[in-house]
């Protein structure tokens, strides 16, 4: 069953993470504080401490505008040091976790729960190293304006091609030659493997593409010229993706065609 | 702050634990027996749980209630594979199946209510004090609905449950608290009716779940299952009787296969006895041949241990440790698979039985604000989406990944001035609807605009517990909109006050149960000592004390037939008085023999 109502959970107290990509509304450029607010909800007095009221010591909820970079304290870099990313989630969720106000009031209950929920969706994000760059262009470059619905024109006639022996395997299944089945799967798992080498080669590419992102970032250069020089790098990046999205699909389709 | 206890609501078994000065500890019964069976029984005289209840069970198999956690959060469709197996009657209301006993029918979580209470009562009992608070353990693999319908049981019980826990994570508490482990450790859990697999990293009293997988409807009852055919079948064949009809007999045939499963894990071989109407039914069986029995269910807990592997990006290898949790898992056959498929000899210093009420324990100290040492990070076992068009499931949020989480979905109309959009809450891993669970659909309010105008903003966020909760918000007009779910399988609020306010008459009639079954025992107690004590004393006393002794434990012996336990208690009362002039001089009389005695070997020394 589905607990019917939360009122408190209303956007207005806290951020939560879009988890589809379509309506996610970037925030680009700026570097917001952590917190939103400077007031504490609760004793109305100026916040001093990270994430606890100083004065009442009441968790405050994290700010609608912060990205998940700057929840985890961390430059828009793509190389990151996932050790040092394990170890602030572990302190991060030690101050939000729900577990530690199961004996506190309704209010901060909420907060906790909203901010564990938001904490929970960076960590994933950032941990995983194409969901982060994923995360990235969006962050950097906005609302995603030039996804390719079609695929690449190179794919193309490979992927028509597959689409017609994966289909014809179907059919065979039930009652077949099993020569004709075996070549035919054969054939098939040789693509998947072509395939799954192309998927290597993308995600190597992609990586070059990192260290040009993060060098670009850690310049001092004039901004309109590396705004320039980071849109053409997010750009590459964007249409590696895309696709790599394709490949990624056909070889998990291969997979459940042939077993 | 009032004390929080762990609860194992299991299958078979359930037990109630409680941290006794930084150590969780399982509370037993009065003769040290810490496991209650879960098995309700509906008596003329009200209800009896656990032990008396697994007594009734052969005695009176159609108002006996028994494996009910299968039940939970299910529909009738959803069982209808066992439904032979069950000898009450089933049928459905709302989604919820209900469960004919006689006049009346319970819903699956008013029968673990049952349950739920004899645990609290026991604790209450042992710790002499109120217990309101408990954190309640699930199959880590159970979805929104079994999750939803386990809180209700708590409700009706009168506790207010803190906190649903996966058992595997509860066992890895319990266990990586005790060996201080660190690294990346699997837990294999195989109850009486649910399987599940665990991946935990644990890190500086973290507990992060990686990955979880499992299968809600495979476990110990199954194995008894088969070897319960294999004999039913048998006995038909050979006896000419139709075990089929005599469900008190399939009864007897079920506790006796199960005791010669639980055999075969010590012994190689083991005798099967069935007392029959015309005879006795022997059947010797060897570990090799009910090894092969149930060898596809064993099989089949593997591929759930290797997709969770899989979604937590190991290699079998990588695991540190293996550990295993529930009876099953004392199969020699279970162990060797388990060992073949990590490559590591599985762990089980741990009482299997009961390592899960301490892990609910450890979590109800934490919720308790007692350990700031430790944090458990679990997550969602199955994928949340919605229905989109051509019948198809769209993932919103994706299994294993950590609580709580949420996702939003922007919602807009089709047709111009539309106002209101059918939302239909699925939860599972396959493409279309109908193959996923349906957990609630609820109606969007939608403003009357052009069509795609209007942009309603929902937000699923899936607890701690694992329970969703949605929410809604008008883009336009930044207002929180309130959402009326209607759940597929679940209790509605007004029915869980019902079940609530019912649970106290059952209370009162538990209570009449329990007084007259305690003056009756007492009674019979005090006639056989009496009798005991006549024979002994048969030179001591008058014929006349002898008769009237005789008439007084006669009345007794009339009185304690009865359901009225003030008029048992009366003729307790009655007895000893009338046989206190017996004590008394049987008393004496040993008194004397001691002193002989003693004086005796002081003699001879």
């Amino acid at each position: 069953m589905v607990q019917l109502t939360m009122p408190e959970l209303s956007e207005d107290l806290f951020p939560m993470t879009t988890h589809h990509h379509h309506h996610h509304e970037a925030v680009a450029g700026s570097r917001e504080l952590p917190m939103a607010r400077s007031m504490c909800w609760h004793c109305q007095s100026e916040v001093t401490g990270e994430y606890l009221c100083g004065q009442c010591v009441k968790v405050q909820p994290l700010s609608k505008e912060l990205d998940y970079f700057a929840c985890f304290k961390i430059p828009r870099l793509l190389n990151i040091d996932e050790q040092q990313l394990e170890q602030t989630y572990h302190e991060l969720s030690r101050t939000f976790h729900p577990d530690f106000y199961s004996t506190k009031d309704e209010s901060e209950k909420t907060i906790s729960l909203g901010n564990s929920a938001f904490l929970n969706s960076a960590y994933r994000t950032l941990k995983d190293p194409i969901q982060r760059v994923e995360y990235l262009i969006r962050l950097e470059a906005g609302a995603v304006k030039d996804i390719r619905s079609n695929p690449p024109a190179d794919l193309f006639e490979e992927i028509l091609e597959l689409q017609e022996d994966m289909e014809s395997f179907r059919n065979l299944s039930s009652d077949a030659d099993s020569t004709e089945q075996a070549n035919l799967r054969q054939k098939l798992q040789r693509e998947r493997e072509h395939l799954e080498a192309r998927q290597a080669e993308m995600e190597k590419a992609l990586r070059a593409k990192y260290h040009e992102w993060d060098t670009l970032q850690s310049q001092n250069a004039d901004p309109g010229e590396a705004r320039d020089q980071k849109n053409a790098v997010l750009r590459s990046m964007q249409e590696i993706l895309s696709n790599r999205t394709y490949i990624c699909n056909m070889v998990s389709e291969l997979f459940e065609t042939t077993g | 702050m009032s004390r929080i206890v762990g609860i194992d609501l299991g299958t078979t078994n359930s037990l109630i634990a409680y941290m006794d000065d930084g150590a969780p500890r399982v509370i037993p019964n009065p003769d040290g027996v810490t496991k209650v069976p879960s098995i309700v029984g509906m008596t003329d005289n009200g209800l009896i749980v656990g032990d008396p209840a697994k007594a009734h069970l052969t005695r009176d198999p159609a108002r006996t209630i028994y494996s009910v956690k299968r039940f939970m959060g299910k529909g009738l469709a959803d069982v209808s594979d066992e439904l032979k197996y069950f000898p009450y009657t089933l049928h459905e209301k709302n989604g919820v199946i209900r469960i004919e006993i006689g006049e009346k029918t319970y819903s699956p979580p008013q029968v673990s209510a049952m349950i739920l209470k004899e645990l609290k009562r026991r604790a209450e009992e042992f710790l002499k004090e109120d217990i309101s608070k408990a954190v309640i353990t699930v199959p880590a693999y159970f979805n929104d609905s079994q999750r939803q319908a386990t809180k209700d049981a708590g409700m009706i019980a009168g506790l207010e449950v803190l906190r649903i826990i996966n058992e595997p994570t509860a066992a890895a508490l319990a266990y990586g608290l005790q060996k201080k482990t660190q690294g990346i450790i699997a837990i294999y859990d195989l109850g009486g009716g649910t399987f599940d697999i665990s991946i935990l990293k644990l890190k500086d009293g973290i507990f992060e779940v990686l990955a979880t997988n499992g299968d809600t409807h495979l476990g110990g009852d199954d194995f008894d299952q088969r070897l319960i055919d294999v004999v039913v079948q048998e006995i038909t064949d050979t006896q000419g009787i139709n075990v089929q009809e005599q469900p008190d007999l399939v009864q007897v045939i079920r506790m006796e296969a199960e005791r010669a499963k639980v055999r075969l894990s010590e012994d190689t071989e083991t005798t099967l006895v069935v007392e029959l109407p015309n005879g006795k039914y022997e059947k010797t069986l060897t570990r090799e041949a009910v090894e092969s029995l149930v060898m596809d269910l064993v099989e089949r807990t593997l591929a759930p241990c290797r997709s969770a592997l899989k979604d937590a990006g190991l290699q079998a290898h990588q695991i540190d440790e293996v550990v295993l949790v529930g009876g099953s898992t004392r199969m020699p056959l279970v162990r060797s698979k388990v060992e073949e498929l990590f490559g590591t000899q599985p762990h089980s210093e741990l009482n299997p039985d009961e390592v899960v009420a301490l892990g609910a324990a450890v979590q109800a100290d934490i919720l308790g604000g007692h350990n700031k040492e430790i944090l458990l990070l679990d997550v969602t076992p199955l994928s949340l989406g919605i229905e989109t068009m051509g019948g198809v499931m769209s993932a919103l949020i994706r299994r294993n990944t950590t609580i709580p989480t949420s996702a939003k979905e922007m919602f807009t109309t089709y047709v111009d001035g539309q106002t209101s959009v059918d939302i239909h809450i699925l939860q599972g891993e396959r493409e279309l609807v109908k193959d996923n669970r349906s957990l609630a659909r609820f109606q969007l309010k939608m403003p009357p605009l052009p069509a795609g105008v209007p942009r309603v903003e929902v937000t699923f966020l899936i607890d701690a517990n694992g329970i969703l909760h949605v929410t809604a918000r008008d883009i336009r007009t930044s207002e929180a909109q309130s959402v009326q779910v209607k759940p597929s399988h679940g209790l509605s609020d007004d029915e869980v006050e019902g079940m609530i306010r019912d649970s106290f008459k059952f209370a009162e009639e538990d209570i009449k149960t329990r007084q007259v079954i305690e003056a009756r025992t007492e009674a019979n107690a005090i006639i056989v000592a009496t009798q005991k004590a006549l024979t002994r004393a048969s030179n001591l006393i008058s014929d006349k004390e002898k008769s009237g002794i005789q008439r007084v434990m006669q009345q007794l012996g009339e009185t304690q037939k009865g359901d009225d336990h003030r008029a048992i208690r009366a003729g307790i009362a009655e007895a000893e008085k009338e046989t206190h002039h017996l004590a008394e001089v049987l008393m004496d009389a040993t008194l004397k023999e001691a002193l002989e005695s003693k004086n005796v070997s002081e003699f001879v020394k």
